[in-house]
């Protein structure tokens, strides 16, 4: 099962690379991970999603996590109510089928060229991947995301 | 003051009295503030030998061990050094020196990235860029190194940042709100542990490393005693309870005695003191303490639940913990165990841990070590290599206090336990040292005998020569049907090794002449190396072969 973790930890240099080796040495799977600062320019917040193939080893990337000196709190966001996203920015072919995705989903046109639309998608999960889908078919030329922040409700 | 002299006044002011390091590029304006300076310095002939050392003076004394290198090879070459302390939790702090600043991820003369090197080897690390952050990274780092659950912590130092000049303020304390180790057991599992305890018929304490490193074995011995309970020491807790207490049933495990292993499968309560069920120990896990519930008694909740499912676990100091325990014990409901005793008492007369005593060709290496164990002096430290004579001294020898065993348990390096004991004999001075080794192992780092010369340490070197690297060899004669493939070792005169350094060494191939060469080298004033020629095809029983359960050995029944 998937689990959306979020580590809070002190703004040094090096804690990033702490996070992600301890997850290579521990064999641990992950699917994203993103960094940003808080509003505390001393604490950033590091968000994990990652694959827990049972219980035992959940706890295990919790505890290893909060193991690591600089990091401050460790929350399993999956055990509460939270609210997450992520950015996908994507060019797509120049076609008219796009005014209908467009009207159907929030997404913003951030660039015409000749060649493409450049568009931001920024919206729930269970839509994005119905979005890349109806990109798909009028033809996605590059496609890029972020890894996924999230905050507790 | 520069940089240098301020990491001399922190380990002044951190008490260190002793230092092992070794020269080089980016280390020599740390030697130039030693030059004349009150530290002792120690140094061996290769830096992995600091990093030993430094362990072993460590472990010996339980203070933090210290020791230091210049940046590019002699910093990766004290990585084995640091990777060994870091499995068995033992405090360090290990300085190496790095290429100027402005120089780094230039790919310059020397430099290696020890920080990403040492990050999955260390408790943690530093880079220190600026001479201003010098003493208070250096005070962070010996608390990181002996609070909560040890380990060694690395500080990479800049060869310009030892130059730079700053004035020296040394702080009162440490804070850091990332890291708070939990020092006190919760009142609530304290109480159900307790009371887990009362209910069990046939309880069984197992007791690790991680009491020797909190100190608790008085407590150790108050509770199991109270509570008549039988005490298992795992490998690295050796020495915590006495061998020769009746309740002690010595070591569990891979090469452990035929009781402690079935006294865990039959137990109905494991109570695990600090100690984290190392696959060496457990055997195949599925079948381990298969009847018992387990409280786990443990300062890194990160071991709790790793490998086995535990009922109570109790995260705190186990010196803590272990007097909670003790002042919550209710008399009236502490039951005799006597059918459990007892039964432990038949399996420990059925199967004693024994070996051929009938004299041969060959010298057997148990007999030298049971030998050892009574000749030399009560409080002796031993310290062993890697391989066969490591587990027949942690068989035969019997170590009634801790810290008087020194080996590499969790890497399990060949090569650890010369320098450990040079740190150990330093550490100790008036304590006899002994080491023993194995032919292979010794020559991992038997360039010490030059350090053991120049400052006249006075260890005692027992070789015990197969001409093979055993334990191997042991595996390939049950396992890989006798195709001694890479163990057979084709050695060097040890004797004239040690006098080409200037030690003293003898060699003795009878098992007759064993008692009185044992009695040479210990009354012998210096060090002194001792060859014993062993049988060659010795094997370390009982064995629990791989993947199987610890009731399941060869030899321990037979």
């Amino acid at each position: 099962m998937k689990h959306t973790i979020q580590a809070l930890v002190e703004n040094k240099f090096g804690v990033l690379s702490r996070v992600a080796s301890l997850f290579s040495a521990r064999g641990y799977n992950i699917y994203s991970l993103s960094v940003g600062e808080t509003q505390d320019a001393e604490v950033s917040c590091i968000t994990l999603v990652v694959e827990a193939p049972d219980e035992k080893i959940l706890e295990q990337i919790k505890k290893q996590l909060h193991k690591l000196i600089d990091v401050i709190t460790v929350v399993d966001l999956t055990r509460r109510g939270y609210v997450d996203r992520d950015l996908i920015l994507a060019k797509v072919n120049k076609d008219e089928k796009i005014g209908e995705v467009l009207s159907k989903y929030m997404i913003k046109v951030l660039l015409e060229t000749d060649e493409y639309y450049l568009l931001e998608i920024c919206t729930e999960r269970q839509h994005e991947e119905e979005i890349i889908k109806d990109l798909e078919k009028i033809g996605i030329q590059e496609l890029v995301r972020t890894g996924r922040i999230a905050i507790s409700k | 003051m520069n940089g240098a002299q301020i990491l001399l006044k922190s380990l002044e002011c951190e008490e260190v009295d002793t230092i092992f390091g070794y020269q080089g590029g980016s280390a020599i304006p740390i030697f130039d503030a030693l030059y004349g300076s009150k530290m002792r310095v120690i140094i061996p002939r290769h830096e992995q030998a600091a990093a030993h050392a430094a362990d072993g003076y460590a472990r010996a004394t339980g203070r933090v061990g210290v020791c230091f290198s210049t940046s590019g090879p002699g910093a990766t070459n004290l990585t084995t050094g640091i990777a060994t302390a870091y499995m068995d939790s033992i405090p360090m702090v290990v300085f190496t020196g790095q290429v100027k600043t402005w120089l780094i991820g230039n790919d310059a003369f020397q430099e290696a990235d020890i920080l990403g090197i040492t990050r999955s080897i260390s408790k943690h690390n530093y880079l220190v860029k600026d001479v201003k952050d010098l003493a208070a990274t250096i005070k962070e780092a010996f608390y990181l190194a002996r609070s909560g659950r040890p380990g060694p912590v690395v500080i990479d130092l800049p060869v310009d940042v030892q130059t730079q000049e700053c004035e020296f303020e040394y702080p009162q304390d440490v804070k850091l709100r990332s890291y708070n180790p939990t020092m006190y057991g919760h009142p609530g599992q304290i109480r159900r542990a307790l009371k887990t305890i009362y209910e069990a018929k046939r309880p069984v304490i197992m007791a690790g490393g991680g009491v020797i490193l909190s100190g608790a074995s008085k407590e150790l011995r108050e509770f199991a005693e109270k509570m008549r309970i039988p005490v298992i020491s795992t490998f690295m807790g050796l020495g915590v309870f006495p061998t020769k207490n009746e309740l002690s049933l010595g070591m569990p495990g891979m090469h452990g005695s035929a009781y402690a292993n079935l006294a865990i499968t039959e137990c109905d309560l494991l109570i695990s003191v600090g100690c984290r069920f190392d696959d060496r120990v457990t055997g195949k896990l599925d079948e381990f303490a298969p009847k018992a519930k387990i409280i786990h008694i443990d300062i890194d909740p990160t071991s709790i639940s790793k490998n086995v499912n535990v009922d109570v676990p109790v995260v705190g100091d186990a010196k803590n913990i272990l007097a909670q325990l003790i002042q919550e014990i209710k008399e009236e409901k502490i039951t005799e165990k006597k059918e459990w005793i007892e039964k432990i008492n038949e399996w420990k007369k059925q199967y004693p841990l024994k070996y051929e005593r009938k004299e041969k060709k060959w010298i057997k290496p148990q007999y030298v070590i049971e030998e050892v164990c009574r000749m030399a002096d009560e409080d002796a430290i031993i310290a062993t290599e890697v391989g066969q004579h490591q587990m027949w001294v942690a068989q035969f020898y019997s170590f009634e206090e801790p810290r008087r065993f020194l080996s590499s348990g969790g890497l399990g390096t060949m090569g650890y336990g010369f320098p450990a004991s040079i740190g150990a004999k330093i550490a100790c001075p008036e304590k006899q040292v002994i080491l023993f080794a194995g032919d292979g192992s010794i020559q991992m780092n038997i360039q010490e005998m030059a350090t053991l010369k120049t400052y006249g340490i006075n260890v005692k070197i027992i070789i015990l020569n197969n001409n093979s690297l055993g334990m191997v060899r042991q595996w390939q004669e049950l396992f890989f049907d006798k195709r001694y493939s890479g163990t057979p070792l084709n050695n060097p005169d040890f004797v004239t090794i040690a006098k080409g350094y200037g030690i003293k060494g003898i060699r003795v191939e009878k098992t007759g002449d064993v008692k009185s060469a044992i009695e040479k080298i210990l009354k012998f004033k210096g060090p002194i190396l001792a060859e014993f020629l062993i049988e060659p095809e010795e094997n370390v029983f009982p064995m629990v072969p791989a993947g199987k359960a610890i009731n399941q050995m060869i030899g321990g029944m037979s």
